[in-house]
């Protein structure tokens, strides 16, 4: 009797549509560059095969959802692509005439596309962490979703000087992309007045990252790598490569806290974040992958959500009018982090709060408190107008 | 022109002394992290009793009789009905998953149920205990309102950041109006001239004619600012609007304030400091006192609706969220 009335009421109410003000179809492109990689360190940073797809799917059904009350329609194309397939893919994906494209790319390849697709193009970075695509190397058709390696940082180090560990310890590994990071923390300690009173390079030797009983060398490892250094409160990784920064919470020769690439890290997004009716956004995901999601997916998500959000309020679909809204003040979003996000308009980088997580919960969001701002206090995490070399959006 | 708020003891004693003479009525406060009722006493202010309230007790009411008591229990995907002379649970009611924020119909025959994980607004029959309709609405139901004359119940979906407006004689959607980020709650003022839909991260109360000539329309949107607060804090949330219509009363979050807003000139006239993570509110039925959510200092805070003042905190269960209070008898 209940699932027949439950029935009758479903039918009977099927969905309503309003006299839509405009038919809009707007497309948009997800382009995934799938590198060559090694493991990670830990099975939990598996790669899945629909990573960034996922969170698409979900961005979309929220815009289709939105849409479906004003004639709007969205659709996302999603390819991936290996590195040197690359530019047959760009050149199809923008002859079929895609104006709207999300890459999830590295910083190389990310410019390569921005240049490429040119002006008339619309282009949201997803992934890509490097500084300076927000500073001498930015792009006027490029917004950057995925925060730059210098918020990063910044986030790591305002809590540090919150809980007032201002003798840090920082170890960075070998390779280019983990110099990078440790640059971003050594410029985040004089930002805030911290000092870093160590400094050691974790050598990336190569090897096999899954051994059986691997714990057991990292166990005489670490501490001997980590002894004698001066007095510091904490240590942070700076390990872009997943090389080494798992390894260092509990083996250090000092008994200290972790931050940066081990320990209590800065991300985006993670699977068991519940503020801010982040909840839903979770279960949602769930229910459409059937796993947790990632920074990747939420970054996605969020970039489709960017697009969504302009196309309702502009009527529009056209990259133009798109970036225009999305640079100017009106623009606003909200993001699970308790706050609205909106764009730096001098560089195209999204402003936003960082979660700090032991990866089991979120342990504090960064900006912390006190840190303020003439602008926004979200402007105290990375590069801020005046510190920043980016000219192409001066107009 | 703003007042500034001195909580003083001496204060609170004797506004508390002049008002006593109003009649008692039970006050209940769902606490969603405490998973239960508390029951305050509305004479003396003291907590009576605190039950258990199923898991995460979020939106609560009273059916127009005063006899039962619903609780959404969000975690158990059910609304619990309890009696409010002995606490007992009664029965369940379907409610769809997830139920956060219910209106009751005036006959309280009915009520219509957000549902934040399925994009639905749940039609709950309170006789039959059946669901009498399903609606599609946006992404996260969540603030649900009905228009005095029950022709509409107003739904807000808070990533669509849309009003949906659902006719209550076939369920269909007949308008929908955009607002800004994140709408949470929704109330009309009792002549039902104004509707207005509270958007906590967009930080702005918007304000709808819910009767224009081509449907309803948007009409103006208040925005607040308290020196020494964050404007990123001002995020409104519960509301409630005096029966005369002259006063707006909006909670703000984690700026630990409830704004008053003139409801005909819509200026903001003060802000009224209250415990901390200010979320929902109700009033005692002679609208003498309006009592708020408070739910990170885990109390409610009692204001003087006439002088526009807070006098009274009460220590409550565990993140307090919802609150209801019982008519006169």
């Amino acid at each position: 009797m209940r699932v027949l009335t439950r029935l009758f009421g479903t039918i009977l109410i099927a969905f309503c549509m309003i006299m839509p003000a405009y038919a809009l179809d707007v497309r948009a492109t997800v382009l995934r560059v799938d590198y060559p990689s090694l493991l990670p360190i830990s099975r939990y940073d598996l790669v899945p095969d629909d990573l960034g797809f996922a969170g698409a799917v979900l961005g979309d059904e929220d815009n289709q959802t939105t849409g479906s009350f004003l004639g709007m329609t969205f659709e996302t194309e999603f390819v991936s692509t290996a590195p040197e397939a690359l530019d047959a893919q760009l050149d199809s994906i923008l002859a079929q005439g895609t104006d709207l494209l999300i890459v999830m790319a590295d910083a190389d390849d990310l410019l390569k596309i921005a240049d490429r697709a040119g002006v008339d193009v619309m282009v949201i970075n997803a992934t890509a962490r490097d500084t300076h695509l927000r500073d001498d190397m930015c792009r006027a058709n490029t917004l950057h979703v995925a925060p730059s390696q210098s918020m990063m940082a910044d986030a790591v180090v305002q809590f540090a000087m919150w809980k007032r560990w201002r003798r840090l310890f920082l170890i960075h590994g070998s390779n280019p992309a983990d110099r990078a990071l440790g640059d971003a923390y050594r410029r985040a300690a004089t930002k805030f007045g911290a000092e870093i009173v160590e400094e050691r390079e974790f050598e990336d030797t190569g090897g096999s990252r899954r051994t059986d009983t691997g714990h057991v060398l990292v166990q005489r490892q670490i501490p001997v790598f980590t002894q004698d250094a001066a007095d510091h409160d904490v240590v942070l990784a700076a390990d872009a490569s997943d090389v080494f920064g798992l390894y260092l919470p509990f083996h250090l020769w000092t008994p200290r806290p972790v931050m940066g690439s081990g320990g209590l890290r800065p991300v985006t997004f993670h699977a068991a974040h519940e503020a801010w009716g982040a909840t839903q956004f979770q279960r949602r995901f769930e229910a459409l992958s059937g796993r947790y999601v990632q920074e990747a997916d939420y970054q996605v998500w969020l970039a489709l959500r960017v697009i969504g959000e302009a196309v309702i309020r502009t009527n529009s679909a056209a990259p133009d009018v798109l970036m225009n809204y999305i640079l100017s003040e009106d623009f606003e979003l909200a993001a699970f982090k308790g706050r609205k996000v909106n764009f730096r308009p001098w560089n195209g980088q999204l402003r936003q709060p960082i979660l700090l997580t032991d990866s089991k919960l979120t342990v504090s969001v960064s900006p912390q408190d006190g840190y303020l701002h003439q602008r926004s206090t979200l402007d105290t995490l990375g590069l801020d107008q005046p510190e920043s070399a980016c000219s192409a959006f001066d107009q | 022109m703003n007042r500034h708020v001195n909580f003083l003891a001496c204060l609170c004693l004797s506004t508390f002394g002049l008002s006593s003479a109003a009649s008692a009525n039970k006050v209940f406060v769902s606490n969603e992290k405490g998973n239960t009722i508390t029951v305050i006493d509305s004479d003396t202010w003291e907590p009576i009793t605190e039950f258990p309230g199923g898991n995460r007790p979020r939106g609560i009411g009273i059916s127009p009789d005063g006899k039962y008591l619903y609780v959404c229990a969000s975690d158990d995907d059910t609304i619990r009905v309890f009696d409010t002379e002995t606490y007992q649970e009664v029965w369940t009611l379907p409610s769809g998953p997830d139920p956060e924020l219910f209106t009751i119909h005036p006959s309280g025959e009915l009520l219509y149920v957000a549902n934040e994980d399925d994009n639905l607004v749940t039609v709950v029959d309170t006789q039959s205990r059946t669901i009498v309709a399903e609606i599609p609405v946006g992404v996260e139901p969540e603030g649900m309102a009905i228009s005095p004359d029950a022709r509409f119940v107003i739904n807000t979906s808070e990533t669509t950041n849309m009003a949906h407006f659902i006719d209550t004689s076939d369920y269909k959607i007949k308008h929908n109006i955009l607002v800004d980020q994140r709408p949470r709650y929704a109330v009309y003022s009792d002549d039902g001239n104004k509707l207005f839909v509270s958007s906590e991260i967009g930080g702005t109360v918007s304000v709808i004619d819910p009767n224009g000539a081509d449907g309803p329309v948007l009409t103006d949107k208040i925005g607040f600012e308290v020196s020494g607060v964050q404007p990123e804090w001002l995020q409104p949330v519960g509301m409630k609007i005096t029966a005369d219509n002259k006063w707006l009363f909006v909670a703000l979050g984690p700026a630990n304030r409830v704004a008053v807003i003139d409801a005909e000139t819509l200026e903001v006239v003060d802000y009224i400091l209250v415990g901390q993570r200010v979320w929902q509110m109700a009033f005692t039925p002679g609208q003498e006192f309006l009592i708020t959510t408070n739910g990170n200092s885990n109390d409610v805070t009692v204001i003087d609706v006439a002088k526009q003042r807070a006098i009274k905190s009460v220590q409550v269960g565990q993140q307090p969220w919802g609150v209801a209070v019982m008519p006169d008898e």
